[in-house]
């Protein structure tokens, strides 16, 4: 091993704590030592930060190895990127311990939203050696008067939680920062970059997309550390009786109770916040002794809640905490030695990441129970296990060509310092997401934020980015203002917050579900029933109820599709059920009286067919296919399915699905039988024919609403700004027909598509399905009632809808329905 | 069907348009409600880049549509513009020059913030909040009708503001919506003639009548 004045001092330093570096910490510092820059495969909880801070300290040692313990002001050396404010600040606590057992008098400073001007004021005049920040403060820096004098001195840039960030829109904003800050000094050869990632699918991508800035193949480290996952499943006594359909898992709540018992504290992952809410008061009211010793923690609970939450956990007071993926991120929690998934994590990373926040002490395997909302769903218990058996992670597919993110960042850009366009379009041709970006889009991007689109010359107002001594710059400071508040790529649904009348803060929710309740209804929200009493200055205003029934809000989104590699796991296990006989796993053993049943009223498909039950019922005509592919996919391939059968013959549908399969519903008969079937399903004009069913502008629409607030189209209002701001206001759906009626060409729009084919409809995944079907037997059922498999289709339905018929026939056929009451 | 539909109240006859308009054949009128003219200006003077084609299409509706009837008067129910002066409004006022011969009568509404100068130099008939036209009362907002003597109340009523679009349900939980004309016994709403304009959900109900417009064209129900 190579040493350096900075090695010797931090490894007699952990000697003296009595700790031994890991041998990926220890080829990680010798890479930043060397100026290598990579990425770090890591899991949490075993000394990831580490690997790169104490890296970054070797150097500075090694290079100042006489007066280390005695420069100050050495400006900006690490910046420290992290997708979680809460993490900052423990991250930041962990460092400034190093930092001053090693007598290093350097300074940690913490920016993000939660920042106070102050402080803010003070890293300004003082800057900080390290900076922990994330991405949206980070691009905040950039619309700082002065800012590239702040990078001069940097040494590296770190970016934890990399498999978080990757494959989302703050992903992009990562990659844009990137090619700014490192390309922005006067001399010298950029600062490294290294990431940190837990285990994903594509690694080796992973690292590829965040290095590209820097036009070089890094370095990849992994921490060989085999950690034991130890699956559970929680079955149902009578599996006959227990439901076929649902989502709240409630019945086997009862089934937890002794889990608990059995350990420190155990962290209940819920899917949704509405289910969580459930979830809370059942346990309470089954066991009330856990009164006091069981939390509820989600997106929408008040921050100081959750914060003392999770200073509970730490300390270990609390027995349970039921969660949602609000907790899947984040330090570890020591105490913390059973965790509990309830429903499908309908992925296997997802799944692994939740089992690995138990069993902290070095030895100790994680431990999991799976507790089925379904009968059906035990199944994927077998198929969890078999996926973690062959290490089978799915990937995160990064992001490329996100407009809307270029848009807001090229105005962020134009705030303070303006930018020169070649210099800048040279730059983020160099990242990842945008490295196909072709002159002309990047023109017609300058001419969307300059001219404003499509304009009618001399009756137009357009001002924005400016040309000026060649730079492009925001003159206006009000637009500037504004944009500043706006920067960010999460957006929310419009939230309320929630107080007692009589004061006290209890959290926030969306503007929609209140706006449906009448004052006096009462609703659940942080594990309080609470009555309605009336809105005032965007605040909802309750009081505590002892009204027994409550209406459980249902929160917008958080409804992940299964992912391509579960379902492929599901369909051998299925396939399992037919040929392993005895040799089949509990939970398969569990759920043979469903199978059986499936069997004799329809079909249990093997892993190389396709089943497609069609049933008459006084609903209809049900069509129900089975690819397993979960929700999105199977959402497009309904669309797509229900406009080449109206091609057949005029008809109308509504759709359902789930992630196993969906359900086509029409009060004709349908014409799918063995002469068409296979037509029906190719890939032959997948294209034009997803263009033309009706749905996937329906889709778009909704994806434009994200685009439009990120690219700065949908302006959210600001304090103090009220009534002229309502004349600003559009829908994102109004802004939609808008831009498609007036302006099909606009690069945001297409953008909208592009997302659908690519994200919601998952484009190459419904590809690799048909091909896989079109190479499988397809088996055609028709059942005389509905079945097992069928069930929960039915009954979790979310219906869209489709018609060849001219919209005006369709319109008469619906009156006429109005009209007889039916 | 792309042709106007006639429904006749209170002896009049009433053109329904499917261009979000009305044509009053007694007076030779044209009734419209919320153009929200110089919308897509005041976004673009706040930066934000909506096509100006939106605009323009709208006035060029409206032109035709006066054309097409050889109106001599327009009745506005409000919110004729929609915030403060912009260039914008300047192509309404040269676009108003080739027009000199049309009456227009404008009820305010709550977006109309101009400078009285402004309708003056427009030739436009301001009424701050009703106007009456033969056997028809006009306003803005239908709120307003409680300030409404009960002589006035036997006016039939005509209003915008709303926005009025309606939803039709069909078998298997379809849903679409679109914008109409809402008529009751006593009062009918304007949709919104802008197509930079959002709907608000309205739900008929039996002696009610619906002009829902659907693909460019007009739907009578029931």
């Amino acid at each position: 091993m190579p040493t350096s004045a900075g090695h010797t001092i931090i490894h007699r330093w952990l000697e003296a704590k009595g700790f031994r570096p890991f041998t990926f910490q220890e080829e990680t510092w010798q890479h930043i030592l060397t100026g290598e820059s990579g990425l770090v495969n890591a899991p949490t909880g075993c000394g990831k930060t580490f690997s790169v801070f104490l890296g970054v300290l070797i150097r500075y040692i090694s290079e100042h190895p006489s007066d280390y313990r005695k420069r100050k002001n050495n400006g900006l050396q690490l910046i420290w990127i992290t997708p979680l404010r809460a993490l900052a600040k423990d991250i930041g606590r962990a460092m400034e311990e190093v930092l001053a057992e090693l007598d290093i008098p350097w300074k940690v400073g913490i920016r993000n939203g939660d920042t106070p001007v102050a402080e803010r004021t003070r890293q300004k005049k003082q800057v900080p050696e390290i900076l922990l920040i994330t991405p949206e403060s980070l691009h905040l820096l950039l619309a700082q008067k002065g800012y590239p004098s702040l990078f001069q001195s940097l040494q590296l840039v770190a970016v934890d939680e990399w498999h978080e960030l990757l494959g989302s829109k703050r992903g992009v904003q990562v990659e844009l920062a990137l090619s700014r800050i490192l390309h922005c000094r006067d001399f010298g050869s950029p600062p490294m970059v290294w990431g940190i990632s837990a285990t994903i699918g594509n690694l080796e991508e992973a690292g590829e997309v965040l290095l590209a800035p820097l036009e070089k193949k890094g370095k990849l480290v992994r921490a060989i550390l085999d950690k034991k996952v130890i699956v559970e499943p929680v079955f149902p006594d009578e599996i006959e009786k227990y439901p076929w359909a649902g989502h709240l898992g409630i019945k086997l709540a009862h089934k937890i109770i002794p889990i608990l018992e059995q350990s420190r504290t155990t962290l209940i992952f819920i899917n949704t916040r509405g289910m969580s809410e459930t979830w809370y008061q059942t346990l309470l009211n089954i066991c009330p002794e856990l009164a006091g010793a069981v939390a509820l923690h989600h997106g929408s609970i008040d921050r100081e809640l959750r914060n003392w939450i999770e200073d509970n956990l730490h300390s270990g007071k609390l027995k349970a905490v039921v969660c949602t993926a609000s907790l899947d991120l984040g330090v570890d929690f020591r105490p913390v030695e059973t965790v509990i998934q309830v429903g499908s994590p309908k992925g296997v990373a997802r799944f692994l990441q939740r089992a690995g926040r138990s069993g902290h002490q070095p030895g100790a395997a994680s431990r999991i129970y799976f507790l089925p909302t379904h009968s059906l769903e035990l199944t994927e218990a077998a198929a969890l296990k078999a996926a973690l058996e062959e290490n089978k992670v799915e990937s995160r597919v990064p992001f490329t060509l996100c407009y809307d993110v270029l848009l807001q960042y090229l105005n962020t850009l134009a705030i303070a310092e303006g930018f020169d366009p070649e210099e800048i379009y040279r730059e983020i041709t160099r990242t990842f997401c945008y490295r196909e970006l072709s002159r002309e889009e990047w023109s017609r991007l300058m001419h969307f934020l300059t001219g404003g689109g499509n304009a009618l010359q001399q009756y137009d107002d357009y001002r924005k980015v400016e040309l000026t001594e060649g730079k492009y710059r925001m003159t206006s400071r009000k637009l500037a203002m504004r944009h500043r508040l706006h920067i960010g790529t999460i957006v929310s649904e419009a939230m309320l917050k929630v107080k007692f009348i009589t004061g006290g803060y209890v959290g926030v929710i969306e503007e929609y579900f209140i706006s449906r309740l009448e004052p006096g209804d009462v609703f659940t929200l942080a594990g309080r029933n609470l009555e309605f009493v009336l809105i005032k200055d965007m605040t909802v205003l309750v009081k505590k109820s002892t009204k027994k029934k409550s209406i459980i809000p249902s929160w917008v989104g958080g409804r992940m599709p299964l992912s391509a590699n579960l379902g492929r796991k599901l369909r051998a296990v299925l396939d399992s059920v037919q040929h392993s006989g005895s040799r089949l796993p509990a939970e398969l053993k569990a759920l043979l009286p469903l199978f059986d049943l499936q069997a004799r009223l329809s079909h249990v498909p093997a892993a190389n067919e396709l089943l497609i039950e069609q049933i008459e019922t006084k609903d209809g005509f049900h069509l129900f296919v089975y690819p397993f592919e979960g929700r999105l996919v199977h959402e497009a391939m309904a669309a797509i399915l229900a406009w080449r059968i109206s091609r057949i013959r005029p008809i109308t549908f509504s759709f359902a699905m789930n992630d196993y399969g969906f359900e086509l519903l029409s009060d004709q008969p349908i014409p799918v039988d063995d002469s068409n079937v296979y037509e029906l399903f190719s890939t032959e004009n997948l294209f034009t024919d997803i263009q033309r069913s009706v749905n996937s502008t329906e889709m778009a629409r909704r994806k434009f609403r994200d685009i439009a607030v990120i690219g700065g189209l949908i302006f959210q209002g600001m304090p103090g700004e009220k009534k002229k701001a309502r004349h600003l206001q559009a829908s994102a759906s109004l802004l939609f027909n808008v831009f498609s009626e007036y302006d099909p060409e606009n690069l945001l729009l297409r953008q909208a598509y592009q997302e659908v084919f690519d994200q919601q409809m998952e484009e190459a995944r419904l590809r690799d399905m048909l091909e896989r079907i079109q190479q499988s037997r397809i088996v055609l059922r028709f059942p005389e009632q509905l079945t097992p498999f069928c069930f929960p289709i039915k009954v979790d339905s979310m219906r869209e809808d489709l018609s060849s018929e001219k919209l005006e026939d369709r319109v008469k056929k619906m009156q006429r329905q109005l009209e007889n009451g039916e | 069907m792309k042709n106007p539909l006639p429904h006749i109240i209170r002896q009049q006859t009433l053109w329904i348009s499917p261009e979000r308009c009305i044509f009053w054949e007694e007076e030779n009128t044209l009734l419209v409600a919320d153009l929200h003219l110089g919308k897509s200006g005041h976004f673009r003077k706040e930066g934000i880049g909506i096509p100006q084609s939106v605009y323009k299409a709208d006035l060029q509706r409206l032109m035709a549509q006066l054309y097409l009837y050889k109106a001599d008067r327009l009745i506005i129910a409000g919110d004729f513009t929609h915030s403060t002066a912009n260039k914008e409004l300047e192509l309404f006022q040269r676009w108003r020059k080739d027009f000199s011969s049309l009456h227009i009568d404008l009820v305010k509404g709550n977006h109309d913030i101009l400078e009285n100068d402004w309708y003056q130099s427009a030739a436009i008939r301001v009424h701050e909040w009703k106007m009456h036209a033969g056997p028809f009362l006009f306003l803005h907002d239908l709120k307003a009708e409680k300030e409404l003597s009960s002589a006035e109340k036997k006016a039939y009523r005509f209003a915008g503001h709303l926005h009025p679009a309606v939803s039709l349900k069909g078998k298997g939980k379809q849903s679409l919506r679109f914008p109409c004309f809402y008529f009751t016994a006593d009062y009918a709403i304007l949709p919104a003639f802008s197509r930079f304009t959002g709907g608000y959900p309205v739900q008929p109900s039996k002696d009610e009548l619906i002009f829902a417009l659907v693909d460019d064209g007009i739907v009578r129900m029931p």
